[in-house]
């Protein structure tokens, strides 16, 4: 297995945990990965906010430069948000028509050219289809026993597009958090929104959806996440959702390749446990 | 959020400026088949938050009532989740119709939400002057373009917390650089102003 690798803006900065723990889990189950050269931002929620074509052009960009390289490979995206900037673009590309003449004219000012070959996959979707729980049980060095994870699949890796699972019902993450040993917890806000970028711009909606999914993951020794903004929005600010409903709310939340890591006997500091914002004790001692 | 009482779709004169008649043209032929079956409000995590729910939008757009529209908070709560887009029974891009309005708020009433364009236009900034977003730096000009000397303390404990970690890094910020990003940028603007 081999894979163009996108990291993406946040996986760069405030999500660098997911960066390292996902080229270490990938390591260890000997997937390749190739770095995308010269790789720029996808457009994040920021772009479609403000032009239509700027949002298409910015991903369709990171396309091209895949497609330029001559390697057949698909282009592995750890962020939901930059997966469904990319997915889309790919789409818009591959239809063709009036999007795909646009995008073609925009790019023709760096020298660039999408043909349609590249295609987009989250890393999820890598995980759960060419990875698989099988391979992954085979790997586990750590059983996580004991232990109740709630898989939370968030919003952009599954809608609109559904690629790899079913939107309204998720349930990829089931089988690999099984191969470790662990349950899963049993929950249904595993699809619900966290709100975005909301917790920026408007922090009084944001924290009731946080709120929200943090009350539905009492029980839950962990919370696993495929999305930084989503990890973002339930580690950093358990302390305000917990006082808006005068309940303790403090959840471990992790990524999900870190959590994996750790099954596949992937130290704490490989998977940089200490840059998480949200990771308690007593999971520490039971999981690393 | 006190809901609107009025309405929406009963009072079909007046009230739109031509010009921005014109530019919510995009965001009509997206959801002009809208049958009003409300599937999307129902779907919606931020419906509580909002003022008209997303049903009565797409009425206020069908109908043409630019003022309505664009003193609403409704389509900048969208936080793009997609639910109603699944779930639309007519298929229709509801999601990017939302976006669309964003965008015309973009371009013509800045001022009325401040805080959310302020915010893509940050963002923005940011990736044409490096090609990625320099988190930090986009912070700090977003809170500088808000004006409001009480909302950097809101988000300088996580500040700190980030910065114990080194995920963020303190930097002089700058507004001068180009990358490899600014003639994208240049030929989308040319096109935009053209069409």
């Amino acid at each position: 297995m081999k894979y163009f690798y996108y990291p993406g803006c946040s996986l760069e900065g405030t999500a660098r945990e997911y960066d390292l723990s996902t080229r270490a889990l990938l390591k260890a189950l000997g997937v390749e990965l190739v770095d995308l050269p010269d790789w720029t931002c996808c457009g994040a929620t920021a772009a479609p906010a403000v032009s239509r074509l700027l949002a298409l052009a910015l991903p369709a960009r990171n396309l091209a430069l895949a497609e330029a390289t001559g390697e057949d490979l698909d282009i592995l995206v750890p962020c939901s948000a930059c997966y469904l900037n990319l997915k889309r673009a790919e789409k818009a590309v591959h239809q063709g028509g009036d999007a795909r003449r646009e995008i073609n004219e925009v790019l023709a000012e760096a020298g660039l050219a999408c043909r349609g070959t590249a295609r987009v996959r989250h890393l999820l979707d890598v995980l759960s289809r060419d990875v698989g729980g099988d391979l992954l049980k085979g790997r586990v060095r750590r059983r996580l026993e004991g232990l109740r994870i709630a898989p939370y699949y968030g919003c952009q890796c599954l809608r609109p597009y559904g690629e790899f699972d079913d939107p309204e019902d998720p349930r990829s993450m089931e089988p690999l958090i099984r191969a470790t040993g662990a349950e899963v917890f049993p929950w249904s806000a595993g699809a619900h929104c966290c709100g975005a970028s909301h917790m920026t711009t408007k922090p009084g909606i944001g924290i009731e959806l946080v709120a929200g999914i943090l009350e539905a993951a009492a029980g839950a020794d962990a919370v696993v996440t495929v999305c930084p903004m989503c990890q973002m929005n339930l580690e950093a600010y358990q302390g305000r959702a917990s006082r808006s409903r005068g309940s303790d709310l403090k959840t471990t939340v992790l990524y999900l390749p870190q959590f994996l890591g750790l099954a596949l006997g992937l130290s704490k500091e490989d998977v940089r446990l200490d840059l998480n914002l949200a990771v308690g004790e007593a999971f520490k001692n039971q999981a690393a | 959020m006190e809901r609107r009482t009025r309405k929406p779709g009963f009072h079909s004169e007046g009230g739109s400026e031509p010009d921005v008649a014109d530019v919510l043209a995009a965001v009509r032929r997206m959801i002009q088949p809208c049958i009003q079956c409300g599937t999307c409000s129902g779907s919606c995590p931020n419906e509580f938050a909002m003022d008209y729910t997303p049903r009565m939008l797409w009425r206020l757009v069908l109908s043409g009532e630019v003022e309505e529209i664009f003193h609403s908070r409704t389509f900048m709560l969208c936080s793009s989740c997609y639910t109603c887009t699944l779930r639309c029974p007519r298929s229709l891009p509801v999601t990017d119709a939302m976006a669309g309005l964003k965008q015309v708020a973009a371009r013509l009433y800045p001022d009325r939400y401040r805080s959310s364009v302020e915010f893509s236009r940050q963002f923005m900034n940011s990736v044409r002057r490096h090609g990625r977003v320099d988190e930090m730096e986009f912070m700090f000009f977003y809170f500088a373009g808000r004006k409001n000397p009480i909302l950097p303390f809101q988000f300088a404990p996580l500040g700190m917390r980030l910065m114990s970690r080194g995920k963020v890094r303190i930097s002089l910020p700058s507004l001068s650089g180009k990358s490899v990003l600014d003639p994208i940028f240049r030929k989308v603007e040319s096109m935009e102003s053209a069409s």
